[in-house]
């Protein structure tokens, strides 16, 4: 791969980008295109494969190559344009409807087949795009059009759900914060086989505020755990709690740091750990901050490296044919 | 019971006519495995010859249970073998539950040879009989041979000290050595087989082979002479270098063939669907020049299919109605985007789960129509086994000239009939061409058109210069970007159906296959049913009828040349297994009173029934 020297402008179209004003996929855009110019890769070699929703207009707004499908099935084409180019740096853009939903079988088997794929799940816990119906990750409760009286599914956490399709990269990020974000894709990007990123991101039209403090900068510090690896798990707006393991429940608690025999107790963040990795996924809002960053990766050989699939071109010709039959 | 030969008037030995064999019995007793290597020896043997598994949905229905029944059918002959024949000359039946379902298919004084094992109590009861039809009558009309085939199978096993279980089940070769002798066939070919296939296991090898030899000693000892005629060598005149084929291995090696031919890998996708699953197990075996992948469901296996094709490869996936079903918003997307693809349905019987290992030509109008909005493709239809090969070939090229999905609809008969195969001759079949673009990407538009085929560029990712974004909202014609503008969805419609039509002014005009340009019926067929409509009309030519026969391979667009013929003839009737769907495509299209002889019973047409449809017809016609 070349590295080319380019400008997050370098990857603007010409096109009107569509979304509502104040919508947290600008933010994602804005960092995807400098996440872009610093990985360095010619936009010749980038596919952008997204479904159907808002979150899936995103190829449009890229100066890759791009490719907006049908919904639910982005993660299949983008598996078809690995099989056919394993040397393509294909991402998959997707909402909460298009992952989890009519395309949740897509997912689930991109993942589990360690795709060599760059998946975004921009979650907002909301259909945008056909006006404000209840998700599979909205909470109990959410009142929309389709739930006038409150939803009363349980949601789909995202993260649980890559770690149990057997992904072996699954990361979460918000929309808003643009320093942590842009290490969160890189690290993505990095990942050589199937890589799940969950990005928080405001809907605000019709789930303005879903995710509470969490992509508000300034008080994201107290409902996050930021993640790195060989770290302690602290948290808080000095820093003044931390994520304890309780070996018996096999489950993380949360500790006023000042109240520990020693901050050794703090646990440390290995990524490669899948049991840590499942508590860590499980934390949610209220009670527990959400963590923030990589939450699982283990290098394992992907799907096209393990079938031998490389470039385009064929070495079949009249006489391999004739020797066939 | 007694061994007997009960013998009718021998037959003239001085005409070799065709002849069909039947073999049926529980899907565990190995009957495709007996029919096949049948089918091998016919082929050593120099006959012409068109085999027809017919065999069940169940994998090991319970054991003689008449739904657990699985048959093979295999006519050959000296002349050219068009179908696996209407009904058999012998019939072998392993079981009671066999001979109750499969009689219907042997000829008045055909010869039947029963497995008697099974014709007990349990037996009979197990197949709904009240009476042993080995004894009742039943059999008045046919000639019979019957033996206690497992036992005679264990005692010429005894040798070998296998168990019991494991000795009966060498009883499909002891049947197969006797049929062997009784058509004069040597052995050889199954016993080369044997070794081969049980080089690890020799002793399995043995086993069959002690078996097949005692079926062939046992019809040389019994009084079965006055059949022997049965032995007269059935030798095709014709035969070159070939190959016994299905359409499914047919269709194997012409996806091969695009990945030779066209110099780059193939990326196959599929499902598993019966029939068309072992269309994947045939491609999975290269492992090269075909990239196959299972996908986790119809709707991924086109999705993948037609990412390949958008990353510069053919995406093929290959289904069966159900699946087709699922896969149409895909295809959709593939005619809105103006990618190739090629998409495979192999027929059967619907709808739902219907048949699903039975042949039915019932999904013409959902290949030609069945997708929202206007999104026209072409359809195409392999008639024989060889066309499976060359029908891939050129559905890779027209899917590339059109840059549009390909639908090929075969269906569970073409893929699993077999017959011989003259090994095509690769060097003179042209290259698969890819479109050149400009390396200069500045002024390049994804929407733009060949002026004369108005296929879009075909410009993969990865090609510098070039990135551009597609996608299923409507494009603007020529830059591709989104585009609500009314005048150019009304343009961009005709421009994708004006493609696809196109394809008719480079087809070549129809021709018929048979009979003459100014006959008293035209009987028009598509697909798999052409050995059936072929010989029926050939038959009826020589005993001085006037009928003609049109097969189409081409059914979206329709070929030039159709409507003449239509206009020529004073009565045209579709025989196909449907109920209409082309006569109905033909009476719209062209305002003719096309007829339709339509049969939907998961079987492919019998010559005599289509012989006496046509004849009816052509007298009408004539009054
Ligand atoms: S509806 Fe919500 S998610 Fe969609 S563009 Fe508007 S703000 Fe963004």
């Amino acid at each position: 791969m070349n590295v080319m020297q380019l400008k997050p402008s370098d990857f603007e179209t010409d096109q009107e980008v569509r979304w509502c004003p104040g919508c947290g996929d600008y933010a994602i855009l804005k960092v995807v295109k400098s996440v872009l110019a610093d990985i360095g890769r010619s936009p010749d070699e980038i596919v952008f494969v997204a479904g159907i929703g808002c979150a899936a207009r995103f190829p449009y707004y890229l100066s890759t190559y791009g490719f907006h499908t049908i919904h639910g099935r982005a993660a299949a084409v983008a598996t078809g344009v690995k099989l056919a180019n394993p040397n393509l740096d294909v991402w998959v853009v997707g909402g909460d409807g298009d992952f989890l939903s009519i395309g949740g079988n897509h997912t689930l088997h991109a993942l589990r087949r360690n795709i060599d794929l760059n998946l975004l799940l921009f979650n907002n816990a909301i259909y945008g795009l056909t006006k404000g119906q209840y998700s599979p990750t909205s909470p109990v409760g959410t009142r929309s059009p389709s739930t006038p009286n409150g939803s009363v599914e349980q949601p789909v956490n995202a993260a649980r759900f890559a770690l149990g399709a057997g992904a072996k990269f699954v990361a979460r990020g918000a929309d808003t914060l643009q320093t942590h974000l842009p290490e969160v894709l890189k690290r993505a990007h990095g990942y050589k086989g199937a890589s799940f990123v969950e990005i928080l991101q405001n809907c605000i039209v019709y789930h303005d505020g879903a995710f509470g403090a969490i992509n508000d900068r300034s008080k994201s510090q107290n409902v996050t755990v930021r993640l790195e690896h060989g770290k302690p798990m602290v948290f808080g707006k000095d820093n003044d709690k931390g994520l304890v393991f309780n070996e018996q429940t096999g489950a993380f608690e949360v500790a006023e740091i000042a109240s520990l025999n020693s901050d050794a107790e703090v646990a440390v963040h290995e990524e490669t750990n899948i049991d840590h990795a499942f508590a860590l996924a499980q934390l949610e809002q209220p009670g527990f901050p959400v963590p923030l960053g990589v939450i699982y990766a283990e290098e394992t050989p992907h799907f096209t490296e393990a079938r031998g699939f490389t470039g385009t071109k064929g070495d079949w010709d009249r006489e391999t044919l004739k020797a066939i039959l | 019971m007694a061994d007997t030969a009960v013998v009718s008037d021998a037959p003239d030995s001085a005409r070799t006519p065709p002849l069909v064999v039947r073999f049926a019995g529980d899907s565990g007793d190995g009957i495709q495995l007996a029919g096949s290597e049948f089918a091998k020896s016919t082929a050593d043997a120099k006959s012409d010859f068109m085999t027809f598994p017919d065999y069940p949905a169940e994998i090991r229905a319970p054991a003689g249970t008449l739904f657990g029944v699985s048959a093979y059918q295999i006519q050959f002959a000296s002349d050219e073998v068009l179908t696996p024949g209407d009904k058999a000359d012998v019939l072998v039946a392993f079981n009671p539950a066999a001979l109750t379902t499969n009689l219907q298919h042997l000829k008045p004084g055909g010869l039947l040879i029963a497995d008697e094992t099974h014709f007990d109590a349990r037996g009979l009861k197990k197949a709904k009989l009240e009476a042993n039809p080995l004894e009742d009558g039943t059999l008045d009309a046919f000639q019979v041979i019957t033996a206690d085939v497992v036992k005679r199978t264990i005692e010429a096993l005894a040798p070998l000290e296998l168990g019991r279980k494991q000795a009966t089940r060498a009883k499909n070769f002891w049947v197969l050595g006797l049929v062997y002798w009784l058509f004069g066939r040597p052995l050889s070919t199954t016993e080369d087989w044997l070794n081969s296939k049980f080089r690890k296991t020799p002793e399995v090898a043995d086993a069959n082979i002690m078996a097949m030899k005692a079926g062939h000693a046992y019809g040389e000892t019994v009084e079965l002479s006055a059949i022997r005629d049965f032995a007269e060598p059935r030798i095709a005149k014709h035969k070159a270098a070939s190959r016994i084929i299905s359409g499914t291995q047919a269709m194997a090696y012409g996806i091969a063939a695009i990945s030779a031919l066209g110099k780059r890998d193939v990326v196959y996708c599929s499902y598993p669907i019966t029939p068309a699953s072992v269309l994947l197990h045939a491609l999975a075996r290269f492992d090269a020049g075909i990239r196959t992948f299972q996908a986790e469901d119809e709707i991924a296996a086109v999705s993948a299919a037609l990412g390949a094709s958008y990353a510069g490869s053919i995406g093929i996936t290959a289904s069966s109605g159900p699946g087709l079903s699922l896969k149409t918003e895909a295809i959709g997307l593939g005619v809105a985007v103006e990618l190739p693809l090629i998409v495979i349905d192999v027929q059967r019987g619907g709808p739902s789960t219907g048949m699903p290992t039975k042949p039915e030509q019932s999904d013409l109008t959902m290949a030609i129509y069945g997708r929202h909005g206007e999104a026209p493709l072409p359809v195409l239809a392999p008639a024989t086994p060889d066309e499976c090969f060359w029908i891939m070939i050129e559905a890779a090229r027209t899917a590339i000239q059109t840059m549009s999905p390909v639908i090929v609809l075969s269906d569970a008969y073409l893929a699993n009939a077999a017959s011989d195969w003259e090994l095509p001759d690769i060097d003179a079949i042209p290259d698969i061409d890819w479109p050149e673009h400009k390396a200069n990407g500045e002024d390049f538009e994804p929407f733009s058109r060949d002026p004369e085929t108005l296929a879009r560029p075909w410009v993969a990712p990865g090609t510098p210069g070039h990135a551009h974004r597609i996608g299923g909202i409507e494009k603007s014609s020529g830059s591709g970007h989104i585009s609500y503008d009314p005048d150019n969805h009304q343009e961009m419609t005709r421009l994708r159906a004006e493609k696809i039509r196109r394809l008719a002014d480079r087809w070549s005009e129809v021709k018929l296959e048979d009979g003459p340009d100014d006959g008293d019926l035209l009987v028009i067929g598509w697909g798999s049913t052409y050995g059936a409509i072929a010989q029926a009309v050939k038959e009826l030519n020589a005993d001085g009828k006037r009928i003609s026969h049109l097969h189409l391979r081409h059914l979206n667009p329709l070929p030039r040349g159709v409507k003449e013929l239509l206009e020529r003839f004073p009565r045209a009737v579709t025989a196909e297994l449907n109920t209409g769907q082309l006569c109905s495509i033909l009476r719209s299209e062209f305002l003719k009173p096309v007829e339709c002889i339509s049969q939907v019973t998961g079987q492919p047409f019998h010559v005599s029934d289509l012989k006496e449809e046509f004849v009816k017809r052509s007298e009408a016609s004539q009054s």
